[in-house]
């Protein structure tokens, strides 16, 4: 299993009040299959979800993926970790749902037909093998997110991390792609507001206010989490 | 438009490689717009139609995406009527229907990403002078596939503010549509970052 380290991680942004503070000094290190991140909106899950593939720099520390530092070695670390975005829609950027995985693929420099050959493997993979030469606008949400989870994982990341990847799904579409990310061999590391997933997950970290609030089992950190929130 | 009207087939024309197909559309709007008969431009509206025929092009589609094309010939058609007559009219406005029906032809018979491929293999003589190749078509992908999502966020904007009572004033519209271009191009760019693409 891949192991991703925070070092005295911080992450802040200037602005015209000072400096405002997204996660305050974090250390954890990470290896368990299924990492489940929750909290409330805007208390920095999504910012430490984004540290570990470079999206996001730390101002202060080091975060560290297989041994490998995400801010010196970027392009090497974004190999191996898979993101997967709230909306797919800014995700997928080819017309067709086959051209979109090929997209992904063109880093490994196949041939034409061999490429194609892969995505559409990919697309069988995920149930959209009948999709393959539709326009992706035409798909529905969840057959949308779970394309933009087989582009993802076409290249064969050995850590995926979805930012609240069943926000905008109905329940069909949410049982669908859950079962997409939690059949995956690899580590997950899943940020979601949806408890049943995060219980599901071997450990879970509570986020409030820019600092880690709860870590362990993660049903611990679900009842934690409720018992945080009034009302 | 040209965009998003490839239809899978298995016609001749499908399975033609890109460059022939370019050179042929080439060459045969360079015949359109230098031969200058009347009668000769409904030889080539003929082949341009027999193209698609060949290319067993849906004809609804056809009619979609010809249509603005048409619109556009038929106001350009009517001025040369007033300035230069009839003749001239009728072979400005069957040569442009032609030269947009092969343009259509060549585009719904190949995948974007094989003319992703060709559009690479003719600028690899320009990495000497410090072009990425990869780079250059992933810019071409990105600017074709942002007209449709531009135009959708636009219709969800102006809707949004049709639904506050903000009416048709520009401002009202033009303000949050310009930010959420700028967002929606933010987004674009940390998924093509996720994805690794443009890294190497």
């Amino acid at each position: 299993m891949a192991v991703i380290e925070l070092d005295e991680v911080s992450v802040s942004v200037a602005t015209t009040d000072g400096d405002l503070v997204i996660l305050e000094p974090t250390s954890v290190r990470l290896t368990e299959q299924r990492v489940a991140l929750i909290g409330a909106n805007g208390s920095g899950k999504s910012t430490l979800a984004r540290l570990v593939n470079g999206l996001v720099a730390p101002t202060s520390g080091r975060v560290v993926v297989d041994g490998l530092d995400v801010a010196r070695e970027g392009t090497a670390v974004r190999r191996r970790v898979g993101f997967c975005f709230t909306d797919p829609s800014a995700q997928l950027v080819m017309p067709t749902c086959v051209e979109d995985v090929e997209l992904s693929l063109r880093r490994l420099k196949l041939g034409g037909k061999e490429r194609r050959q892969q995505a559409l493997a990919v697309l069988e993979r995920f149930g959209l093998a009948d999709r393959a030469d539709v326009s992706v606008h035409s798909l529905s949400g969840g057959q949308r997110q779970l394309l933009a989870l087989a582009g993802v994982l076409a290249t064969e990341p050995s850590i995926v991390v979805a930012d609240e990847p069943t926000t905008l799904l109905d329940l069909a579409n949410t049982r669908r792609v859950a079962e997409a990310l939690f059949a995956l061999e690899q580590q997950l590391v899943l940020v979601t507001h949806d408890l049943d997933l995060a219980a599901r997950c071997d450990r879970a970290l509570v986020i409030e206010d820019a600092r880690v609030r709860f870590d362990g089992p993660a049903d611990a950190a679900v009842a934690d989490y409720l018992s945080s929130v009034p009302g | 438009m040209l965009v998003g009207v490839y239809q899978p087939g298995t016609s001749v024309l499908h399975r033609l490689p890109v460059g022939p197909k370019v050179a042929a559309l080439s060459a045969f709007s360079l015949a359109v717009v230098l031969v200058r008969s009347m009668p000769v431009s409904f030889a080539f509206l003929a082949v341009a139609v027999a193209l698609a025929a060949l290319a067993r092009l849906d004809l609804r589609m056809l009619v979609r995406a010809t249509r603005s094309i048409v619109v556009v010939a038929v106001v350009f058609a009517a001025l040369q009527w007033l300035l230069y007559g009839p003749a001239k009219a009728t072979e400005t406005l069957v040569d442009l229907v032609a030269l947009a029906l092969a343009a259509i032809v060549v585009s719904a018979t190949t995948p974007v990403n094989a003319m992703l491929d060709a559009l690479v293999r003719w600028i690899r003589p320009l990495r000497h002078v410090g072009v990425d190749p990869e780079r250059v078509a992933m810019a071409f992908t990105l600017a074709i596939q942002a007209l449709p999502g531009t135009v959708a966020l636009a219709v969800e904007t102006r809707d949004a503010a049709r639904a506050r009572g903000l009416g048709r004033h520009p401002r009202a519209y033009l303000t949050p549509f310009v930010i959420r271009v700028v967002a929606r191009a933010q987004e674009t760019g940390d998924a093509l970052h996720a994805r690794g693409i443009g890294d190497d």
